[in-house]
């Protein structure tokens, strides 16, 4: 078992215990199902533009090099800097680079993943800069030092009073319920921290090739003021985030905010196309573009599940699936949590060490439908598993599946271990649900199934005579 | 109709009266129900651990048996799923891949082959009680099933059918998902049972025993015990409860 299996084992038994956090979690997402409902019925139909997305990034992400290409050229042809990297070291190196050169001090951010999963505050951080989150949920859960919960929503497993009490010991601030006060607490530190950065950093949540400009979709108007006040803006993007055409956003902007958060359009959205123009009177001095691959090029180069690369980062599956519902954001010890993540994690950061993501889901399918991009998450899942053991199976999973293969290659065989069963059975009431069962991970907290006095065949065949 | 009835290995070793109950259904409606002995495991369970060679050797062996059937019908939404839609991916390029598409397309869950196939809505069966059902997942997402059973069980006299909030939400099975990771198994079936309590229904109702075995188990163990019953149990059923 790799080291991340370990720790995810060890973290899914505690969470799943508590039930404090399931009833939090469901309680949270219950008025995010009934507005993501109400607002996906106003689509004519949210199957056809689920259809109709899907066929969109299906062009985009199939014909990469074009898009990327033609966007990079749009951007720069309005003095945008593109860089392109490879992976998250290349990346950090050229923004510290950007910094340095700028004599940078003071940095303000808007959410990115993007930016988590390449460490970036961290590296910056180390490096002696001052980084400040700005969105909300990304701010207090830098204040607590952990990684988001959520990909849409990072504080999502916080209570009031905990961000009350974090807000009182950190800033000391008094304490509070009401979540307007809370706000005003966490906007006035923020106020201050914009008007002192030199950089700010964003993340994107489209690239458009057709105009070289980039869409940040938001509901704070944390990223309108991280993009516009400071003197640089750097904005950190997957190669995949292309979409063709400026038209595109018509749906995509209504479908993100839909599936992500249950709106029917979020509350500023943002299209970025350069820095300060000649003719413009403000607006940051200069605009970088970081371009980051980290291994994406491995999704794409495998044309099974490729589809993968649709993802908007919505977070819809996230929230209908019962893993993630049952064992929380941070037990995945990943930037992408819940099912998307599953997926992509082990083609991110190597297959053996993570292909325990991929085991741990019933195969339900409910990401599936909610995915508003139509990637094949659950059953990409499968072939992950299948992918690991091809390459290396589980040595006990290999003694199982010879004996299965056996016993049922063979009716008699067949027979002859349903009679053995019935024996066992007899004893099993002895052991059962302590350590010395055989059958314990099912039977410490599950009842066992009695085999029947006689099989259905056994009554067949009785029936015919 | 001459029917091959496929009667998943966990079926017959924990659940015959379901296949009995199958059986009666069919025939009452007129026609012939056969049961190739030969047949053991459809290979899901390898199949759904990654082991697709191991999974071949039992899914061909399985095709063999039912090569000349007429009609498929699987008491299982899962196993049904595995011969329906994954048995075309699983041979895909492979020498067997017209056999698994002939035999996907032959293949009906039982409540898909009643309604939509017999185009049976009202089996003539009776059952008195409170009753909830419980969608499983390769029912509801593979097969596209929501409706079928529903509208099988909305005929059957004297049964009152209630619907749980989490009527779609998955049980926690996914066989060996259950015992790789029993504690989120668990825990998704604790939610589903809380769910199903809270219809106040007396039964629950699948057309899938393996979903059945992760809910009883569940409320037998935590003390709440509750009948779960498969599909063809309740349309087999002439007034009195089965078994």
């Amino acid at each position: 078992m790799s080291a991340p299996s370990r720790e995810f084992h060890r973290q899914a038994r505690q969470v799943t215990r508590d039930l404090n956090h399931r009833s939090f979690v469901q309680k949270a997402l219950d008025g995010y199902y009934r507005k993501r409902d109400e607002y996906s019925a106003r689509f004519r139909s949210w199957q056809g533009a689920r259809d109709l997305a899907f066929e969109i990034k299906f062009d985009a992400i199939n014909h990469l090099d074009h898009h990327l290409e033609e966007f990079a050229r749009k951007a720069e042809a309005r003095g945008t800097r593109v860089h392109w990297c490879p992976d998250g070291g290349a990346a950090t190196q050229t923004i510290l680079e950007i910094a340095r050169q700028n004599n940078v001090r003071s940095i303000i951010k808007s959410k990115s993943m993007t930016t988590e999963e390449i460490h970036l505050n961290d590296a910056l951080e180390a490096r002696g800069f001052g980084v400040f989150e700005s969105d909300l949920g990304e701010y207090i859960v830098q204040l607590r030092h952990e990684p988001p919960y959520h990909i849409v929503f990072p504080a999502m497993h916080l209570t009031r009073g905990q961000i009350s009490d974090l807000f009182q010991s950190e800033l000391g601030s008094a304490p509070t319920n009401d979540p307007e006060e809370l706000t005003m607490i966490a906007r006035r530190v923020m106020r201050k921290k914009f008007c002192e950065a030199d950089m700010g950093i964003s993340g994107a949540n489209f690239a458009v090739s057709e105009t070289g400009m980039i869409s940040i979709t938001e509901n704070e108007g944390n990223a309108r003021l991280t993009t516009s006040l400071p003197r640089i803006h750097v904005a950190v993007l997957g190669i995949e985030k292309v979409l063709p055409r400026m038209e595109d956003l018509a749906l995509f902007l209504p479908m993100l905010a839909t599936s992500g958060a249950g709106q029917a359009l979020t509350g500023y959205n943002t299209l970025i196309g350069g820095p300060r123009q000649s003719d413009e009177a403000d607006g940051p001095g200069q605009f970088h573009i970081v371009l980051l691959d980290n291994r994406r090029t491995v999704i794409l180069a495998d044309p099974e599940q490729r589809d993968a690369l649709h993802c908007i980062r919505c977070g819809a599956c996230l929230n209908v699936c019962p893993v993630f519902k049952n064992v929380g954001g941070h037990t995945y010890g990943t930037t992408y949590p819940g099912p998307i993540g599953s997926v992509i994690t082990p083609h991110l950061r190597g297959l053996q060490s993570w292909k325990h993501l991929s085991a741990a889901s019933s195969l339900c399918g409910a990401c599936t439908d909610a995915c508003p991009v139509k990637i094949d998450i659950h059953h990409h899942l499968l072939r992950n598993r299948r992918n690991a053991a091809r390459k290396k199976p589980v040595w006990w999973e290999r003694i199982l599946f010879a004996g299965y293969i056996v016993l049922m290659r063979s009716p008699r065989l067949y027979r002859l271990g349903l009679r053995l069963g019935r024996i066992g059975q007899k004893f099993h009431p002895l052991v059962e649900g302590t350590r010395l069962d055989p059958l314990r991970a099912w039977t410490a907290t599950r009842a066992l199934p009695p085999l029947a006095k006689t099989s259905f065949r056994e009554q067949w065949k009785a029936r015919r005579r | 109709m001459r029917i091959s009835l496929f009667v998943p290995c966990f079926v017959d070793a924990c659940y015959p009266q379901v296949a009995m109950a199958a059986v009666e259904v069919l025939e009452r409606l007129g026609h012939t129900v056969e049961f190739p002995e030969a047949q053991t495991c459809c290979g899901q369970p390898p199949f759904n651990t990654g082991m697709w060679n191991e999974a071949r050797v039992v899914a061909r062996r399985h095709m063999r048996v039912f090569e000349d059937a007429e009609a498929i019908v699987a008491l299982s939404g899962s196993c049904g799923a595995m011969m329906k839609v994954f048995y075309p991916e699983l041979f895909s390029g492979d020498a067997d891949e017209p056999l698994a598409r002939e035999i996907s397309s032959k293949t009906r869950e039982f409540s898909d082959f009643l309604v939509n196939v017999l185009q049976v809505t009202d089996v003539g069966a009776s059952f008195p009680g409170r009753a909830t059902y419980h969608d499983g997942c390769h029912s509801l997402r593979e097969l596209r099933l929501k409706r079928p059973p529903r509208t099988l069980l909305e005929n059957v006299r004297g049964l009152e059918l209630v619907e749980m909030d989490e009527a779609e939400t998955c049980c926690g099975f996914g066989g060996m998902f259950s015992v790789k990771f029993p504690m989120i198994s668990s825990a998704m079936g604790e939610v589903k049972c809380d769910s199903i309590e809270a219809t106040g229904a007396e039964f629950v109702i699948s057309s899938d025993s393996s979903c059945l075995m992760q809910i009883e188990g569940i409320f037998r163990r935590s003390g709440r015990p509750r009948r779960c019953l498969h599909l063809a149990e309740v349309l087999a059923s002439r007034g009195s409860l089965p078994g």
